[in-house]
């Protein structure tokens, strides 16, 4: 029996997740092992450095590096104001000094003797890391986070912008393969709007305007997300745009509906709170963007490992690439043999029976496995 | 001069040999079993070259994922499974002791083994220098030149903050440093300056939480002692020959020499697995992009011909070059088929794009399914419409990557030039490109796109339309992409390699004969004989003569009066022409290539070209 590895996302109504809360320095751990925590509690906080200026101090009083230490007023580790004097030759005969005033506010970090610079440091930034998810505190990174245990629905998208944000889920299109209109958006401040198959631009400047802090959809047109962010996405790896609100696809680009089991799960939890990340990293160790909602569900949790990989007859299937792209069916012969597709290409291909009855071949590459 | 009328076999190699070219040295040690593997991101491939009757060819071909990461951290479990593969297919045993063996005993094992690695990322380099079309250009030269993938270039004049700088160092975790700037007697604090960024930055390597960083110092010497003291605290600093020791001089060889030497040392030393196959290896183990250049390298020296080799991978298009006997290599870090799609969009831009798909597709449309590829990059094209629309895709990614390439295979920039009366009228600034498409012999293909296309007349006319060669230019590509495995070889076994390349390795699509100058649509730009077969070649028109792989044939071009094919306008070229899967392919497009604006008129002269080429799915080949 044939085998292909295709990966697919997961769309689950209970799942048990663990997420890492880590600061990028070290900081301060402020919660212990086993504590409950909220979306908003704060797990650690650190102070970033500031940045660094180099002040070239020899060649501004005209001196050789060497003789700098003796015309220094301050010492390493002490503040300095913007406009206070920092280094002052002593001239001829008292006469002629030259001085230099300190170009920031900071930190004297430390004198070169051998470059002749002077090194000022801004004041720290105070970073924190949130919980982003309810649960419970399963590990603690020393110095640096923790690890959150929880239990709750996950849904992962495709593709998304924007970072982490938590709001309550507001369904605003009439169904799955519904467009989400610009005037059905009201009342959704702080929310995270669910919208059916797509987007325009008017919908998408009406959530921002409404206040909604993130918008779930089955796909945008390009030309939307390239009006939303202002520029065209390069490389695949989201999560940083500068954007009051994130987004979420869950199918892809283009008009597509969005998948019926993931329209229900999100129906089902509207009114919940979401914590929601439209961070995506298609190489090397992927990312999906992801809607997490916590709560008291009372079905079993499914571990979320990996997505299960085995291409096999009977595999419920979706199909990502044209002609069939977006259709659903299943998978009823894996051949051995090579075949001939339209392109002339000879690839391996899995015979697929769509729900409308049409049996149809396909890469298999171009087979996502929907989780059953 | 008569010509000789018939075509004829040229002794089975797809391309033809240099006169008098002898690849069964004498002195080539003895070595009948030959296992080499190239350890890539995410996968190792493994290859077996046997000496047969006196000559070497490949015997066969295995792989399997890489393993240099997690869940397994060693390297070898990957080069295991692709050797084993390789003796299932061929029925031979390499392995015993869960190793590769040689030399042969028992009839198991290898004569050679040698291995590349581009795992975990390839070599990753920061670079800096004092002025960025200077010191920091010959400095990228040099580590792009090793193998390395330069991640960013720091320089006095790149624009940024020293705060920005530092940022910067933290954030990228490079393998290696390579310092340069100054010629010999020149600055000596701008170089002071550079080295308290690198020491305010404290940057960390990428592998390996113990060791210091390397970083090589290959700028000028009067600054050495006083860039010891400010970082040899903090870094491992190695001193080599200034790289740019005088403005119109470079010297790349002993810094290129230390970044490999130091790959080995340290980066090879600390990736997982690696310390055990350096001790199965009978040479060092190679960065991929390097013997890749070495291979190239080779190439046009043995061949006599200026080479310009490709790679378009998913996320990379690496360029290789060999003009006048000088090498350039480049990366372009964000140009690819799958991963870095959206990037090839975001820099080509939609219309430019579109205007190589012979059908009617509008932006928004292609837009959305370049998208699509870009989050389900593993997906194939299903229909000639996809697949259209892909190599399109693949043009803009290649003719960016060679205007990439061409910036910086250039002569010295920056150097005082005795102008004359006529200089004042023409501008010259020194720096210009090595790259000329006239004098390029030889194109070779290489990734998915090209060696796996459906029709190799396609893969031929993605290269004529991306890189627009002039003249009289050969055509190949890369069948399975080998050319890691025989650019180390070629460093032990030179004719070996050069033998595997010609017979196993190339797959010649042909000749391209371009005309360059300028007439009107239509007008006869060149007349042609080729073998018995002749002809006219009218501007605008593309036409194709099917000389099959592994023929030469005689071929006598005369063109028009303004029109030139490497002998000058309207000088008369004769000699051999070699065909391959395309044939030889007359392109009578002009250069630079120009599509018509209007849509209709562009797509229908698009069908017209690409069913020229026989490369239309479906149409008569």
């Amino acid at each position: 029996m044939g085998v292909a590895y295709t990966p697919g996302l997961r769309v689950t109504p209970s799942a048990a997740i663990r997420r890492e809360r880590r600061l990028p320095t070290d900081g301060n751990v402020l919660v212990d092992r086993g504590q409950k925590v909220h979306a908003e509690t704060l797990i650690a906080q650190a102070e970033m450095p500031g940045n660094l200026h180099a002040i070239r101090a020899a060649q501004i009083l005209h001196i050789d590096p060497q003789e700098l230490q003796s015309c220094i007023l301050k010492q390493p580790g002490d503040a300095v104001e913007a406009g206070e004097i920092i280094a002052e030759t002593k001239g001829l005969w008292g006469l002629f000094k030259s001085a230099l005033r300190a170009p920031l506010t900071g930190t004297l970090e430390d004198i070169s003797g051998v470059s002749g610079h002077i090194r000022i440091r801004e004041k720290p930034r105070q970073v924190k890391v949130l919980a982003h998810i309810a649960g419970t505190v399963a590990e603690i990174i020393e110095g640096e986070g923790a690890f959150i245990e929880t239990q709750g629905a996950l849904v992962q998208g495709i593709f998304g912008v924007g970072g982490e944000r938590r709001g309550r889920l507001r369904i605003l299109a009439s169904g799955p393969d519904a467009p989400l209109h610009a005037d059905a958006v009201e009342d959704c401040e702080g929310c995270v709007i669910v919208g059916g198959a797509t987007v325009d631009d008017r919908a998408v400047e009406a959530a921002v305007r409404a206040g909604a802090v993130g918008l779930v959809v089955g796909a945008v047109r390009d030309e939307v997300l390239r009006h939303y962010l202002g520029y065209d996405i390069g490389v695949a790896i989201t999560g940083q745009e500068d954007v009051p609100m994130t987004l979420i696809l869950t199918e892809g680009f283009g008009e597509l509906a969005m998948a019926t089991r993931t329209w229900q799960l999100l129906s089902k939890l509207e009114g919940q709170l979401a914590s929601i990340d439209g961070a995506t990293q298609i190489r090397a160790g992927v990312i999906r963007p992801e809607v997490v909602v916590t709560g008291d569900s009372e079905e079993t949790p499914i571990s979320v490992g990996e997505p299960e990989q085995t291409l096999e007859p009977g595999s419920r299937v979706r199909i990502i690439r044209a002609p069939h792209f977006g259709a659903l069916g299943r998978v009823t012969r894996l051949p051995v043999q090579l075949a001939e597709i339209e392109t002339e290409s000879s690839v391996r291909i899995a015979v697929v029976k769509l729900d409308d009855g049409d049996e149809v071949p396909v890469p298999r590459a171009n087979l996502e496995i929907i989780q059953e | 001069m008569p010509i000789e009328s018939e075509c004829r076999p040229s002794a089975g190699h797809p391309l033809t040999l240099k006169k008098g070219a002898c690849y069964h040295s004498a002195a080539m040690p003895e070595a009948s079993r030959i296992v080499a593997t190239d350890c890539g991101s995410t996968t190792t491939k493994a290859i077996l070259i046997e000496k047969r009757d006196g000559s070497y060819r490949l015997a066969g071909r295995g792989e399997a994922p890489t393993t240099v990461e997690a869940p397994f951290d060693d390297v070898t479990a990957g080069v295991l499974n692709a050797v084993g593969e390789l003796e299932d297919l061929t029925d031979q045993q390499f392995i015993a002791d869960r190793r590769v063996r040689t030399p042969i005993a028992n009839d198991v094992g290898a004569d050679l083994y040698l291995s590349t690695s581009s795992a975990g990322g390839g070599l990753q380099m920061l670079v800096t220098g004092v002025v960025k079309t200077m010191t920091a250009e010959s400095a990228q030269r040099a580590a792009l030149g090793a193998g390395a993938i330069v991640i960013d270039v720091i320089s006095v004049d790149d624009g940024r903050a020293d705060h920005e700088r530092v940022a910067r160092i933290r954030s990228i975790r490079p393998d290696m440093i390579l310092m340069s700037g100054g010629t010999e007697g020149g600055t000596v604090q701008h170089l002071l300056d550079t080295s308290e960024i690198l020491l305010a930055a404290a940057p960390r390597p990428r592998l390996g939480r113990d060791f210091r960083l390397p970083v090589i110092y290959a700028g000028n010497s009067e600054a050495r002692e006083q860039i010891g003291t400010i970082l040899g605290d903090s870094v491992d600093i190695i001193f080599e020959e200034n790289l740019r020791p005088q403005l119109d001089r470079e010297n790349l060889g002993p810094a290129r020499e230390a970044i490999h030497r130091l790959f080995l040392e340290h980066v090879m030393a600390q990736a997982p697995g690696y310390d055990k196959l350096l001790t199965w290896t009978n040479a060092p183990i190679m960065s991929t992009p390097r013997a890749v250049g070495e291979m190239v390298q080779l190439a046009a020296r043995t061949e006599e011909v200026d080479v310009l080799a490709v790679d378009i991978g998913g996320a990379t298009t690496d360029i290789f070059s060999v003009f006048g006997e000088r090498f350039n290599r480049t990366v372009s870090a964000n140009l690819g088929m799958s991963y870095s799609i959206g990037n090839v969009l975001a820099e080509a831009s939609a219309a430019s794009i579109r205007r190589w798909i012979p059908i009617d597709i509008d932006e928004d449309e292609l837009r959305n399914r370049l998208r699509n590829k870009m989050i389900r990059p593993t997906t194939i094209p299903q229909t000639v419409e996809d697949l259209l629309i892909e190599q399109a895709v693949a043009r803009e990614a290649l003719r960016l990557a060679l205007i990439h390439h061409a910036a910086l295979a250039s002569g010295l920039k920056g150097v005082q030039q005795a102008r004359t009366m006529a200089d004042l009228f023409t501008q010259v600034s020194g720096g210009e490109t090595l790259v000329d498409m006239m004098a390029l012999g030889l194109i070779i293909g290489s990734g998915g796109i090209l060696s796996h296309a459906p029709r190799r007349q396609q893969a031929a006319l993605m290269l004529l339309d991306a890189f627009e060669p002039q003249g009289i230019t050969r055509l190949a590509v890369d069948s399975i992409f080998m050319m890691p495995q025989l650019g180390v070889l070629a460093h032990e076994l030179p004719d070996a390699a050069m033998e595997v390349f010609k017979r196993d390795c190339l797959i010649a699509l042909g000749t391209a004969i371009v005309p360059i100058g300028r007439s009107k649509e239509g007008a006869v730009i060149l007349e042609w004989r080729i073998g018995e077969e002749s002809g006219e070649l009218r501007a605008g028109e593309l036409q194709r003569i099917p000389i099959a792989t592994g023929e030469t044939c005689q071929a006598e071009l005369i063109p028009a009066r303004r029109f030139d094919v490497g002998q000058g306008k309207g000088q008369r070229w004769t000699g051999e022409v070699v065909g391959g899967a395309a044939g030889v392919i007359l392109d009578g497009r002009g250069r630079p290539l120009e599509l018509p604006h209007d849509d209709v008129e562009r797509i229908r002269k698009l069908r017209e070209w690409i069913e020229a080429a026989g490369a239309m799915p479906g149409g008569p080949q």
